[in-house]
């Protein structure tokens, strides 16, 4: 019987519903009635039967990439876990989706809690962990309690707990709900906040989380749609998996986009099969009337930005434009931006890039941890910079300060938050630096001077 | 004809574990395992920080030790590694500095101390610690001692281009008894905080808020208030703890440092004293990881006080009818031996203190023997020791005593005390003691024909002596003791006696000699070379030959627990130690 969808959220035809197949779907419920009529728990079964380093293999031979942000390969990440290990391993399952822009994690915790459950059990089973955590962020309360409800189902239903489906496998998972910090969805700084701490991000190395993880033991930090793809990668095979989408750039992604378009929402692609123009035109029905596209931010905040008229070069020598960019991995980076967390935000030439810039520096002072010098006070700074160009109060060569601020917090960091606070700064400048000199006032030049700085000044001058 | 087998070879000691590692062009071999930072300090390459801190952990949160760093590529298979110009593989250098607080040296390993990429990092850095720093350096504390202003010199901008308000945080918290916080000097390092939990077992300190509004802070209803929360302020690389009893008395930079060993207990925690002119400041533990690590307890530290006390003893003073009066040394002296000289030994008591150094119990000794006495004692001062570094003996020589005095401290005082009592006894010498204070009761002082007193400090029982002979306190002398786990350490001269006060060991000398003794020994190294004669343990050793760490002379069992736990992290790799 063919799937129904909620009249008006039905996929588009260029969609490939894997992960997101129960998304608004009618009749379907979080429950586990539900996730069990549609064949639920099946590859869990299958699962148990294979052999650990077979489930390892399988992911890794799916070629599934992390869909956090980062883009690691899951299954050589699961791989890290030293093999003469003799302490317990816990598998994380990072719901802090708090990446501006990103929507899709919270679909899966709303509607489809199982399929999450299902994926990181078989995780937990590979890589044998017999306790997994899932990190699930302040904001999303409701998730909280839903998945929760389903881990109880499961645990009824002999899913979780002792000797699973008679295999002999123990596995408890718990949620965790953070406290509504951004660097929660840090791995390292995750880890810290589940044992209790302030989410500081810990320094790399020594502490990479699958040798010295959660309480110095192995721990796995997978993203909720990473986790989900393991069900389907044992129900395809890794090879069969790897078909979909592009070459190291495999399975599908869903992709969220927000901003200028007619119709923003997710969209579940096969991974570099459709362009950044299909994105726009296609998926989301065009530009709003009129308009024009002006920049796209197309991983998360995070990623740097790019400007509607740039070419980018790839390595095999073609040149292509904004719309001709495959929405995967590799082709985002050599554009010298990122896939990042797959949160598309487009805007149109109605939008200020001062005024873009200014938000996102506003949301990476108030996020900044600070623990680390550079990030801590660079952001602030930043901020306030930017502040200024917006409200009018800036001189040109305040946006050659704010750059130079930006390249001194990347790279300097501990963990890679300096590097997402400084790439949108780094490249809105690059890119857009007349339009943010012509919100300057050039008579400002020179005028601008702190309290300490006319102490300095009369100090100079005496 | 087969070779004969050859005879098992004696167990080779492992090869050193060494690993080449290049420094500023430069190759050196380092034991696997040492931290970038310290091997650059061990090739005179020292890296500016301010979190590190080699006996806590290393959070790598300041950045201010970012160095460029390189390894050799791979090389591809088949191929061989490029070699430089020393026949060593060639360095590929990373895009990105590393920090060398916490990441160990490898083989092949490069670190550039001084290159274009480094030196930008740093200014980078110190940029962002100095934006919302109050840079109110003239009447801060630290100034003159401040990391931030000491990096600024080299490493910092010229002028500041930040044009914003700065981050207004808490001033003047007061957060424990002798600590107090200034917030906006704080460049949250976490020192103070990792000592509390590390190595003081109490975390009483964290960061609340976040982000450039990351704010030091005692957790709700706690103080820092342990034995050990001064150590906060000498870790404090800038002027955001500072200490109630020292803020704002005197510039550092007015101070003159000198080794002196604490009083406070048998534990001889290695210190500096910091006095201007003879006036004590403050007093600061100095590293040494047989003794004290680099901490010291508040109570100790703070105990010096007394030194500068108006209640000093200035004058020799000799009662006459009933009154002090001043008199000159020579009389004083000659007074003592008057009434002591022809009495018999059994009619003396000597009441010596375990607060004496070596060389002054050397000559209580000698005055003893030539008294004929054997009435001589220390008095012990048993307490509750912690599990630091506070030993359970309060008095700082009793090793000494018990070496050079020959009897257990204490063992004899039950017989002087009832000699005292029934009174047999027509000499008393208290010497460094407050006899009243020590369990004698003052109706048996008064039946002393001739008390003396030797003191800093114009007490009741000096009040009762004929005699009243004023010695010099710790922090003017010179001498050596024993602490509880038998080592020899040597304290200096810090500041001179008040007025006509003299080194205790001179007195007792001169005493010595007015009782008939020979001269003959005219300074501390004179003295030490007579015990190092005389006592086996000393055997070998010279005043000089004490150093500034002090030697071990005695066997015992005592273990100093706070070191015990530094070994243990250190073994696993956590500090440097």
């Amino acid at each position: 019987m063919a799937i129904q969808y909620i009249s008006g959220k039905e996929p588009h035809a260029r969609e490939k519903r894997l992960i997101f197949k129960n998304i608004d779907r009618v009749g379907f419920t979080p429950s586990i009635d539900s996730f069990l009529e549609d064949g639920g728990y099946e590859q869990l079964k299958v699962a148990l039967k294979m052999e650990k380093s077979a489930i390892i293999n399988e992911v890794k031979a799916s070629g599934l990439r992390g869909r956090g942000g980062a883009g690691f390969p899951t299954g050589v990440k699961w791989g890290f876990i030293p093999p003469t290990n003799t302490k317990p391993v816990y598998i994380i399952c990072n719901a802090d989706e708090s990446e501006p822009g990103t929507f899709k994690d919270r679909y899966i915790l709303h509607q489809d809690p199982h399929q999450l459950l299902e994926g990181m059990i078989i995780a937990c089973f590979a890589v044998n962990a017999k306790l997994g955590y899932i990190y699930i962020r302040e904001e999303f309360p409701q998730a909280a309690i839903i998945v929760e409800k389903a881990i109880a189902e499961a645990r009824a239903k002999g899913f979780l707990g002792k000797d699973i489906l008679g295999s002999g496998f123990d596995c408890e998972l718990y949620v965790h709900r953070g406290a509504g910090a951004y660097i929660c969805g840090e791995e390292t700084g995750l880890i810290e906040s589940l044992e209790g701490k302030r989410p500081y991000p810990r320094i790399k190395p020594p502490y990479f989380p699958a040798a010295l993880g959660l309480y110095m033991s192995p721990t796995i930090v997978n993203n909720v749609e990473s986790l989900c793809h393991v069900k389907h990668i044992i129900q395809m095979g890794g090879a069969e998996y790897a078909k979909l989408g592009t070459p190291n750039n495999t399975g599908t992604r869903i992709l969220c986009v927000s901003g200028d378009v007619q119709k923003p929402g997710y969209y579940e692609v096969e991974v570099g099969k459709v362009t950044m123009g299909e994105v726009i035109d296609v998926l989301c029905g065009g530009m709003k009337p009129g308009r024009k596209l002006k920049a796209i931010i197309p991983g998360g905040s995070s990623s740097k930005v790019l400007r509607a008229d740039e070419k980018f070069k790839l390595k095999d020598g073609r040149e292509i434009g904004i719309m001709d960019i495959p929405m995967d991995f590799d082709t985002m980076a050599a554009c010298g931006s990122m896939a990042g967390s797959g949160g598309v935000i487009i805007m149109d030439d109605s939008r200020s890039m001062t005024w873009v810039i200014n938000n996102l520096n506003n949301f990476y002072a108030h996020e900044s941890c600070g623990q680390c010098t550079p990030c801590r006070e660079g952001s602030l700074w930043m901020k306030k910079i930017s502040d200024r160009i917006v409200s009018g109060e800036a001189s040109p060569d305040d946006v050659d300060s704010l750059e130079s601020v930006a390249n001194q917090i990347e790279g300097k960091t501990i963990c890679a938050f300096g590097e997402a606070c400084s790439w949108p700064t780094q490249s809105f400048i690059k890119k857009f630096r007349d339009e943010m000199k012509g919100d300057c006032k050039p008579e400002l030049v020179g005028e601008i001077v702190s309290d300490e700085g006319k102490v300095a000044a009369a100090g100079l001058a005496a | 004809m087969p070779a004969p087998e050859a005879a098992p070879a004696p167990a080779a000691p492992p090869p050193a574990d060494l690993v080449n590692v290049q420094i500023d062009g430069v190759w050196l071999k380092f034991p696997k395992g040492t931290r970038m930072i310290e091997a650059c300090k061990q090739a005179k390459k020292e890296v500016p920080h301010y979190c590190y801190h080699p006996k806590l952990s290393s959070p790598g949160n300041c950045r201010m030790c970012l160095v460029e760093m390189g390894m050799p590529p791979r090389p591809a298979p088949g191929q061989e590694p490029e070699k430089d110009e020393h026949g060593m593989p060639k360095i590929g250098w990373m895009p990105r500095p590393v920090i060398a607080c916490a990441n160990t040296v490898a083989e092949g390993m490069g670190i550039r101390t001084e290159s274009t990429l480094t030196q930008e990092v740093r200014k980078g850095v110190m940029e962002f610690l100095l934006i919302n720093h109050p840079l109110d350096c003239p009447i801060c504390d630290q100034a003159g001692e401040c990391r931030l202003q000491e990096f600024s010199v080299e490493h910092g901008k010229g002028e500041s281009r930040f044009r914003e308000e700065k981050v207004k945080k808490p001033k003047n918290v007061d957060i424990g008894p002798r600590v107090r916080l200034d917030d906006e000097r704080c460049i949250m390092c976490s020192r103070c905080i990792r000592f509390t939990a590390e190595i003081a077992d109490a975390p009483v300190l964290g960061f609340t808020e976040r982000g450039s509004y990351t704010t030091l802070a005692v957790h709700p209803g706690k103080r820092l208030e342990h034995n050990y929360s001064l150590n906060t302020v000498d870790i404090c690389p800038v002027g955001a703890l500072t200490s109630n009893d020292f803020r704002f008395q005197q510039r550092v930079w007015f101070l003159t440092e000198t080794n002196s060993i604490c009083q406070g207990c048998g534990r001889g925690c290695n210190m500096e004293t910091h006095a201007r002119g003879d006036t004590i400041y403050r007093q600061t533990p100095r590293e040494n990881n047989d003794v004290n690590s680099n901490w010291m307890c508040d109570r100790g530290r703070l105990d010096f006080h007394f030194v500068n006390s108006e209640f000093r003893l200035t004058d020799p003073m000799v009662k006459n009818q009933g009154k002090h009066e001043v008199t000159s040394w020579k009389k004083a002296i000659q007074a003592v031996a008057n009434a002591a000289v022809g009495v018999k030994g059994e009619e003396i008591a000597i009441i010596a203190s375990a607060r004496m150094t070596n060389e002054e119990l050397f000559f209580v000794k000698q005055l003893a023997k030539i008294l004929g006495t054997e009435n001589v004692d220390v008095i012990p001062r048993l307490g509750e020791g912690d599990n630091y570094l506070s030993a359970a003996d309060k008095n700082p020589n009793s090793n000494g005593a018990k070496l050079i005095l020959g009897s257990e401290p204490g063992s004899k005082l039950a017989g002087i005390t009832e000699l005292m009592s029934r009174g047999r006894l027509r000499v008393v010498l208290a010497l460094g003691e407050n006899l009243l204070k020590c369990g004698f009761e003052r109706r048996d002082l008064e039946k002393i024909p001739s008390l003396v007193t030797l003191h800093i400090l114009a007490n009741a029982s000096a009040e009762l002596s004929q005699i009243v002979l004023p010695g010099n306190a710790y922090a003017e002398k010179r001498g050596s003791m024993i602490n509880v786990t038998g080592r020899l350490q040597r304290m200096d001269r810090a500041v001179n006696a008040p007025g006509n006060a003299r080194d205790t060991w001179e007195i007792l000398r001169d005493l010595v000699v007015a009782c008939g003794g020979s001269n003959g020994l005219h300074s501390i190294e004179d003295v030490f070379s007579r015990l190092a004669a005389e006592v086996p343990a000393f055997q070998g050793l010279s005043f000089a030959k004490i150093g500034d760490l002090g030697v071990p002379v005695l066997e015992t069992d005592e273990k100093i627990p706070l070191l015990e736990r530094e070994k243990e992290r250190k073994a696993k790799g956590i500090i440097v130690g």
